[in-house]
């Protein structure tokens, strides 16, 4: 069989004809003209969009450090907590890529919440990009399976009882609740045998997963195209006489490649000054109660979860128990995440960005952004933590009372958000980038 | 289009504002131990070298230390002959992990608890009361004498521990001496005049159907025969937390030189990606 016809490779000097040869075996350069090369993306770019990449980025740095760490680690109940410290002092350059890979799992979701708000912010989950949210709400899902399983695997107190409590709220489901429980964890307690395949699901199931997702999301993103800060479909501009371009449309490569290597460069210095100067930042990265060794007989007088999932946390424990049962609490955390799912068609705005959105939607994002920060912080402190009221309340924990109220909040951004985001007073949308 | 752009930046500046303006109210909620700020410099060398040599005298006897290898000893100047001669005291070598001899059975039977592993002890014990390093300094000189306790110790810091005072000999056998206040502010005034580590109570009782508050101010009286004054007890216990504090995390040293190095490389190399865009996006209208 002869190879395909296609056109000779041109401009890559020596390489041209190392480059046809592959690309007449395999598309080569349609691939990177389609994912990057010639894909078109608005001109104005702001701040919030450095964080795409940056997840990607951070992305490779735990696979790459992740791969290091279990040359070292042992996922040995015996041995897991001590193979950790063995990193630590003894591997050579080991603490360097233990904190780069605790550091990055902590930054891995301050870029994908930042990449979430600007989605809020302008309006990406719109039409035509339903399915581009949902795989990247289906990539943060497994982001959360990642890091919990991740977490397990210091084996310190934190690691084993913040494990304990998340598995067992799958006991508060109905019915098959406690087998349920049983089955994840492997044995009746949180033990090797959890350990074991945690390590399975983190090294190798999740990982696959989200790569897989990835690839999905960024397939997904060059076919229907960027949005913007201004909402503005440059794909149904005139195209440029000259360019063939869209009028506000500029190639990735090199616009867009040289910023985002700058955003790499930013990212890497904030990066830097944690892993360097403040690995544990204040507890909220290491807990310090992870430096104990799991005990599975002394129970933490506080468990947390790790910060990222703080907010369903507080969540979770503002839903008052109905009949006895978690049950209520585990689900209203589970509609918390699972509600962002619903976003492109609870938006009802006839505008996309929030330079174009009135008063009711920029006050409704204000407050579901303190809502989820302040929830966030609450999930990381004991329920008591603002004292209690007087008796005029039945002297109820200040912090539980503020949840509930910043819970139903919360909600309320999504489940209000068809009626008030079209009853909106909007500006219009304009036809080119401002 | 500039205008709603700010207003929006400005109501996300509030709301962060509005969280961290909250957060120190954190603070007043919890309950912390009295804990003092321990002084030490972890590039004191001959405070670190004297903290060790307490370490295997005082420490080491019960309490392993079983991720720390002695011959990381070297990273406080100390050389391999210097730690085989002064500092092992099992015959092992220069490469063994800082083990201990004592049985975790026996030592569960003794004290009711298996000592723990104190290798990273000084990262464990942070918190938002403070540093691990003030926990363990504040703690080891917190101990008084206590006889209804089964070691005959009790501690302000870590009440009701099991442990006994392992420094009593330096330290002396200090004694709790405990006042009752009926008004806050005396009770405040006198914790900030105290010479000792010394905890405020706050007590409510019900006293003809009224509530009655008051406080219990806890201080120390410097014991009799300890061998140190309080100011070399002092420093005995800081180079010894000083050294904790080195073994919990040997690599913060080299952790932080390099990190400097690290930053202006990442400094140089921004600029230089920064001049680059600017020249590639220069016919970008």
């Amino acid at each position: 069989m002869a190879a395909v016809d296609k056109k000779p490779v041109t401009g890559a000097g020596r390489l041209n004809g190392v480059l046809t040869w592959i690309d007449t075996r395999f598309p080569l350069i349609s691939l990177w003209e389609s994912q990057w090369g010639k894909y078109i993306a608005p001109k104005n770019f702001n701040f919030w969009y450095y964080f795409g990449s940056l997840a990607m980025f951070v992305l490779v740095l735990q696979l790459l450090t992740g791969i290091f760490l279990t040359m070292n680690y042992k996922p040995d109940a015996a041995q897991a907590f001590a193979s950790v410290e063995y990193i630590m002092r003894d591997v050579p350059g080991g603490w360097i890529i233990r904190y780069m890979h605790s550091t990055g799992a902590s930054f891995f979701f301050i870029v994908v919440y930042l990449h979430m708000f600007r989605g809020l912010l302008y309006g990406s989950f719109r039409k035509p990009r339903e399915l581009l949210w949902i795989v990247g709400m289906l990539i943060y899902l497994a982001l959360m399976a990642e890091a919990f399983f991740g977490y397990l695997l210091p084996w310190g107190q934190m690691s084993y009882w913040g494990a304990q409590v998340i598995v067992n709220l799958f006991g508060a489901v109905p019915f098959i609740g406690e087998r349920l429980s049983e089955w994840i964890r492997g044995d009746y307690v949180i033990s090797d045998a959890t350990l074991n395949r945690f390590f399975a699901f983190h090294v190798i199931m999740v990982p696959m997963i989200l790569l897989g997702l990835v690839a999905a999301h960024l397939m997904a993103l060059h076919e229907v195209g960027s949005n913007n800060p201004d909402g503005v479909e440059i794909k149904k501009q005139p195209k440029d006489e000259q360019t063939g371009l869209p009028l506000d449309g500029i190639y990735s490569h090199p616009y867009y490649s040289i910023k985002d290597a700058l955003g790499v460069v930013g990212f890497l210095i904030v990066f830097a000054i944690v892993l360097f100067f403040l690995p544990e930042m204040g507890g909220y990265f290491l807990e310090s109660n992870n430096f104990i060794p799991a005990d599975s007989l002394k129970t933490p007088p506080h468990i947390a979860p790790v910060w990222y999932f703080t907010p369903f946390y507080s969540i979770l424990r503002a839903v008052p128990p109905l009949f006895n049962s978690q049950f209520p609490g585990v689900a209203a955390m589970g509609v918390a995440v699972v509600i962002f799912f619903f976003l492109p068609w609870l938006d009802r705005s006839p505008v996309k960005s929030i330079r174009y959105k009135g008063p009711l939607f920029k006050g409704a994002l204000a407050i579901f952004v303190f809502a989820f920060v302040l929830l966030g912080y609450l999930g990381t402190e004991p329920t008591n933590v603002w004292g209690q009221f007087g008796s005029w309340l039945q002297h109820a924990d200040r912090a539980t009372v503020f949840a509930r109220i910043f819970t139903v909040l919360y909600f309320s951004f999504f489940i209000l958000m068809p009626w008030y985001s079209k009853i909106d007073r909007c500006k219009p949308e304009p036809q080119r980038l401002t | 289009m500039k205008n709603i752009t700010i207003t929006s930046r400005l109501r996300a500046l509030a709301g962060i504002v509005c969280a961290l303006l909250v957060m120190p109210l954190a603070a007043i909620g919890s309950e912390c131990p009295p804990l003092q700020s321990a002084p030490i410099n972890s590039h004191d060398l001959a405070s670190l070298q004297s903290g060790a040599r307490t370490f295997v005298n005082y420490c080491l006897g019960c309490h392993s230390a079983g991720y720390m290898r002695y011959s990381r000893l070297q990273d406080i100047g100390l050389s391999e002959q210097q730690i085989k001669d002064n500092l092992i005291f099992t015959g092992g070598k220069v490469g063994d992990l800082m083990l201990v001899a004592m049985d975790k059975k026996d030592g569960k039977q003794w004290f009711g608890v298996t000592p723990p592993d104190l290798t990273v002890e000084a990262r464990a014990r942070s918190s938002s009361c403070g540093s691990g390093a003030d926990w363990v300094y504040s703690y080891l000189r917190g101990f008084y004498r206590d006889s209804s306790r089964p070691t005959g110790w009790n501690n302000v810091v870590f009440e009701n521990v099991a442990m006994p005072h392992a420094l009593w000999e330096l330290n002396g056998v200090q004694q709790l001496k405990q006042r009752q206040f009926e008004s806050e502010n005396e009770a405040r005034a006198a914790l900030l005049s105290a010479k000792s580590l010394a905890s405020l109570e706050e007590q409510t009782s019900m006293a003809g159907g009224k509530e009655v508050t008051r406080y219990l101010l806890k201080t120390l009286e410097p014991g009799s025969g300890a061998k140190l004054s309080k100011v070399e007890y002092d420093k005995t216990v800081a180079d010894l937390v000083n050294y904790m504090n080195f073994m919990a995390e040997p690599a913060r040293l080299e952790r932080r030189s390099i990190g400097i190095w690290v930053l202006l490389l990442l400094s140089v190399l921004f600029v230089l990606v920064l001049l680059l865009k600017w020249r590639i996006w220069k016919d970008v209208h």
